[in-house]
Order: C-alpha cells, then structure tokens, then sequence
C-alpha cells in the first residue's frame, strides 16, 4: 500500500518500519473466550508518526473487537462503529502536539462519527488531537516541568455512567502510564467551571489513596484532570495509555475495562 | 511578499519555558531581565499584490490551524 505523506518527516519518527498494513489488520493468535458471532469493528486511526496503534489494535483484538487500522488520509471509517485515535507523535508534534492530525482528511469522518453519538477515544496525542479539534474543550500545554514524562500514574474514575465506562466504578482507582510532554489540560476558568458543572472530568490524577493532591498531578494539569468527555458522553480523551495495561505480563490489567468498554460500546 | 505571523501565549497562560530562560539569564548576570515569554515566530512567503487580502488569509490561517485560541495569540505583519 502506498503511503503518501510519509517523506522526510515520517522517516524521522524512530526509523520504524509499518510493513503489511493493509485494508484488514495482521492475523492474529485467536484470543481464548473470544469470537463467536460478529466482533464490534473499532478503526485505530494511523497517523504519520503515531507509535502506539499497534498497541491499540492489540488491545481491541484482546478485548473482543475487530480492530481496523484506518490510514489518516482516508474519507471514512470503514464501517467500524467506534474510533481510536491512538498516542504518539503525529507529524512530528510540530506546530503543537495533534496540531496538524487535527486537519487531517481523516478527522471529518471521526467528526461525523461523534455527531452521530457513536464513540472516540483519544489517547494521548489522541487527546491531544481531540481539544485541537474541538470536539473537546480546553487546550494542552506543555507539562509544567518541561520534561517528556514516562512513568506509571494513579487515576481516579470520576463517572461510570457512560456506555464507554460500564465496566469502570466511580471511585475506583487505576494505575496507568503515562508518556508525553504536553498534557497539561489548561482552560480559561469559564470553560473548566463548565466542565465540573458538566460532569465531564472522567479521570483524575489522584494519589494511590485516591486523593487529588498537587503533588500526584504529573504535568500541572488544571484540577488535576487526565480525561474529559464532551457533553454527550461519546467522546472521551485521556492522557494515560490504558491500551498499554491489558494484561498482567505487561504491568497489569487497570486499562482493559475502558478499551473493553469501548469495544462495547461500537 | 515575506508576512510574519507571530505566536504567543496568552497573558493569562503561565509560560514554565519563558520562566526557565529567565532564571538561567538571571543566573548569568542578566538580573534586570524581570520576564521572559516564548513564543512562535512563521515567515511565509506568500503570493499576492493587495497587502488587505494577504493579511486577511494569514489572519484565517492563524484562527484554522498556525495558532490556537485557547491558549495563544497572533498578530501577522507584513512588509
């Protein structure tokens, strides 16, 4: 498959190579307890520069979906009834983290995807790409102490009452990673007093008690949020990786109830 | 013609980056320098004869995609 658009700037992205990716994923090992009548179709959209859709596919895969990598430059989602936007570094990050993903062709049909009620969950630069587009509020600055952090947080489940957060309980807290530079969600004080009237703040970052404190807050993130929803509820971004937390081998199993959620929810 | 279109953050939005330059400047002996903010500065070569209509699509350029709302201001010059 031909793949416009990844000259010079794609091959800077860590040399990684993005062989047989096709119109249908790679063949997987069949997952045990899995299959059985038809699997939920979830597009993990592809950016230039995206480094965490593979794990994201995965994730689908394991958590009963059909994962369907769908390449930024296309005008539909292949039929599939919720989206991924997946982390990484789309076009380099430049201009501003999901700056430029957020004009792709690709994010028209993720905008009628939302207008529709059907589900999108951003992930990191995925987040990122959300709130440069709009279907979330607020902006992303650069974390408060201007290093890329790469380690574990704890979250707590501020709502369960969504379709994507059915297998989450409010008050529950997960242990995630985290991976990134810009993601201190920054809003004026109008739009974040929304946001808590809204009831939209999905995760925060919490102390492994539970507790908001500043301290637990990684980036400098106002009131200490790592994932919104939009007012419908279809749309959720976060900035920790709950596709890299799916099974214990791997550091645990907190970030397959939400990726779970979403494959139930397609 | 050469237009400038000039990013900056907002007043309201802390800048941690500007705030690191300005210790390390203070370190340096430059302890008059009370406040540094960082900023973008883009040239963009642009095609065009009417000096309105060209500061009329940078300035939409600036409100679609060069800089973002939320967070930042612009101002594009031109020659």
């Amino acid at each position: 498959m031909r793949r416009p658009g990844l000259g010079a700037r794609g091959a800077g992205f860590g040399g990684r190579t993005r062989g047989g990716w096709g119109s249908s994923p790679e063949p997987r090992t069949p997952v045990p307890g899995v299959g059985g009548g038809r699997r939920p179709k979830v597009a993990v959209v592809v950016f230039p520069g995206s480094n965490c859709d593979r794990d994201a596919m995965a994730a689908v895969e394991a958590l009963g979906g059909e994962a369907v990598p769908v390449w930024h430059e296309g005008r539909d989602l292949a039929g599939c009834t919720a989206v991924i936007l997946p982390g990484g570094f789309s076009y380099g990050d430049y201009l501003r983290a999901g700056a430029m993903a957020a004009h792709s062709p690709v994010m028209r049909a993720v905008r009628r995807h939302a207008d529709k009620g059907r589900a999108v969950l951003g992930i990191c630069n995925g987040f990122q790409m959300l709130v440069e587009v709009g279907l979330l509020p607020g902006a992303m600055l650069m974390n408060r102490s201007l290093r890329f952090i790469c380690r574990d947080v704890h979250l707590r489940v501020e709502r369960d009452d969504l379709p994507m957060l059915r297998h989450l309980s409010r008050g529950q807290v997960l242990r995630l990673p985290i991976a990134h530079k810009e993601g201190n969600w920054f809003a004026t004080d109008e739009v974040v007093a929304e946001v808590e009237q809204a009831g939209a703040i999905v995760f925060r970052y919490v102390t492994p008690a539970g507790e908001v404190t500043d301290a637990a807050n990684p980036n400098g993130a106002l009131h200490g949020i790592a994932g919104l929803s939009n007012r419908e509820g279809n749309v959720i971004g976060l900035m920790p990786h709950p596709e890299r937390r799916i099974h214990p081998l791997t550091g645990g199993e907190d970030g397959a109830a939400l990726i779970r959620g979403l494959v139930e929810a397609a | 013609m050469l237009v400038e279109a000039r990013v900056k953050l907002k007043k309201e939005v802390l800048d941690p980056q500007g705030e690191a330059i300005r210790r390390v400047l203070a370190g340096l002996g430059y302890a008059e320098v009370q406040q540094v903010r960082v900023g973008k500065l883009m040239l963009l070569e642009v095609e065009g004869s009417d000096p309105e209509t060209v500061r009329h699509r940078v300035e939409e350029a600036c409100r679609e995609l060069l800089a973002n709302p939320v967070i930042e201001d612009f101002e594009v010059r031109l020659p």
